[in-house]
């Protein structure tokens, strides 16, 4: 029993430094993102093309002066950036990286994820109330309409492929995609949910609660340093998982798709060949080094993790992409365009949804 | 090894709800409700019906709490903290709070001694889970045993919310 906790701890602590890792390394994704689709160059400054940048930037936000202002309640002040960016990490217990690399698997996976990260709202609320200054009570305001509303889309969109797949496990949701994405079979619901991702995560164009223009920083106005930090990396921590269960859900998880292994093996087994024959005429130690190398090549390229991770990142790009394209919209239209337009059609996917299976 | 647990999230749940009805400030103990709805979902989980511990936090937690604490954030705390905390219903306070302990020192009792259905009730529900899993068997049972209640229960839902729609109409005009 002792060695199945500690093989489960190793786990943890492997995805819980993968995932900080890389929250942190999207920063600078997105800052080199946006940069290039404003032609510019983005950080340049910090190491090769500013790769350190995110050290930085943490080390800076890290040494900051830590500030409580004087109207704030300062117990709820000092609980709402945990309660930002824990939700967003749990989720991550029940994400499957690959078909045999994940911490729990739970029979209602997806409901549980809906359900914890339902709870990162209580964050954002908590610090606009607890901060006492009005730019963070209407950020928090903001905040808890547009979440609770857009959470409801975000649940229904995934009621279609939920059906389709016939599981809530996510294991068995990724099987079920063997071969053919559920992007193919679902677009509508695909597209409601990533419009309800953008919404839900405070993205562009729903950035609503923490506008500039209107709201200081909105919720985040009172924070400073760490706790900053902490509603920092909780947006992009959320992110990151709604990317990842839309790959989970819409595009196979961490499957490669058949044509794609395919001509991947074929290509590495081509140039190990070719690279081999040229070699010809060395020690046939080196030709077998290289065959070796081929292989090694090839397990990585069509491994589950890097695929997950590459569709990850394709979500996240898609993000920082809108970010870069749209404005921000008005309330009053984020309101109506998601209860007027948004619900109905989530309610007529999964009624088409249920119509064609029965009928199939 | 799983007294430890019960224990912990039993007297947490107790202790979160005391402090909902005793904290003076409403924000406090609106995050209080929401701590001891966790403590719930954890027992839930520790019977077995982890669909149900699931459905606790989205509903519960996630949705109904951030309502309680949308409309108590608009309310001025500050003003509310000089307000009385009891009032003079304190009679039929107790009368009913003491006749809903009965009923559960009755309920309890009975599973203890396992003198009706419940526990028989529990077994059966115990068994289709392990047959077919937890959602599965919640699906089929409220679909088949319990659709009449069911029914009732969404057609009190609609009427709620065409009551609601009608009454923020009013307002309007």
């Amino acid at each position: 029993m002792w060695l199945e906790v500690g093989f489960a701890l190793i786990k943890i602590l492997i995805i819980w430094g993968a995932v900080s890792f890389l929250v942190a390394y999207m920063v600078y994704f997105e800052r080199k993102v946006i940069g290039h689709i404003q032609v510019r160059m983005g950080p340049m400054r910090v190491g090769y093309h500013g790769l350190l940048q995110p050290i930085a930037d943490g080390l800076k936000l890290f040494l900051k002066e830590d500030i409580i202002p004087h109207q704030a309640d300062r117990p709820v002040f000092l609980m709402a950036p945990l309660f930002a960016l824990i939700p967003a990490f749990i989720v991550y217990s029940v994400i499957p990286i690959s078909g045999n690399f994940f911490i729990a698997n739970i029979d209602i996976g997806i409901i549980y994820i809906l359900g914890i990260s339902s709870l990162g709202v209580f964050g954002i609320v908590m610090a606009g109330w607890a901060s006492g200054s009005k730019y963070s009570l209407l950020g928090g305001f903001r905040s808890a309409a547009q979440l609770i509303s857009y959470e409801i889309f975000l649940g229904f969109a995934l009621i279609g492929p939920l059906m389709v797949a016939g599981s809530l496990n996510l294991l068995e949701i990724v099987e079920a995609q063997k071969n053919v994405w559920f992007i193919f079979y679902q677009p509508l619901a695909f597209v409601l949910y990533f419009v309800a991702g953008l919404a839900e995560t405070n993205r562009h164009p729903f950035d609503l609660p923490e506008a500039e223009t209107e709201l200081v920083g909105g919720f985040h106005t009172e924070y400073s340093g760490m706790k900053f930090a902490f509603f920092f990396l909780a947006e992009y921590a959320n992110m990151m998982v709604i990317c990842s269960i839309g790959a989970i859900i819409f595009f196979g998880g961490w499957q490669i798709p058949q044509f794609l292994e395919t001509i991947i093996s074929g290509g590495v087994d081509l140039v190990t060949s070719l690279v081999a024959s040229a070699l010809g005429a060395a020690p046939t130690g080196l030709a077998s080094l290289v065959q070796n190398i081929g292989g090694v090549v090839k397990a990585v390229l069509i491994s589950g993790p890097l695929w997950f991770f590459l569709k990850v990142l394709f979500g996240m790009f898609l993000f920082f992409w809108i970010r870069g394209t749209l404005p921000r919209f008005r309330y009053d239209r984020l309101m109506a365009m998601g209860w007027k337009l948004m619900f109905p059609l989530a309610l007529l996917n999964i009624f088409i949804t249920g119509i064609v299976l029965h009928l199939v | 090894m799983e007294w430890p647990f019960f224990l912990i999230f039993a007297v947490g749940m107790i202790a979160s709800s005391v402090m909902v009805i005793s904290l003076r400030n409403m924000v406090h103990s609106a995050l209080s409700l929401l701590l001891s709805f966790f403590f719930v979902a954890a027992l839930y989980v520790m019977l077995g019906a982890e669909f149900l511990a699931a459905i606790q936090i989205l509903i519960y937690a996630g949705a109904i709490m951030m309502l309680y604490v949308f409309v108590i954030m608009l309310v001025n705390v500050r003003e509310q903290m000089g307000v009385r905390q009891w009032n003079r219903q304190r009679a039929f306070a107790f009368i009913i709070g003491g006749l809903l302990a009965a009923e559960f020192l009755v309920i309890l009792l009975t599973g203890f001694f396992d003198l009706l259905p419940p526990a028989r009730v529990v077994a059966e529900g115990a068994k289709a889970t392990a047959e077919i899993g937890n959602t599965e068997a919640f699906g089929s049972v409220l679909y088949t045993q319990f659709l009449f209640p069911f029914e009732v229960v969404s057609l009190l839902l609609l009427a709620a919310m065409i009551g609601a729609i009608v009454l923020a109409k009013r307002e309007i005009k």
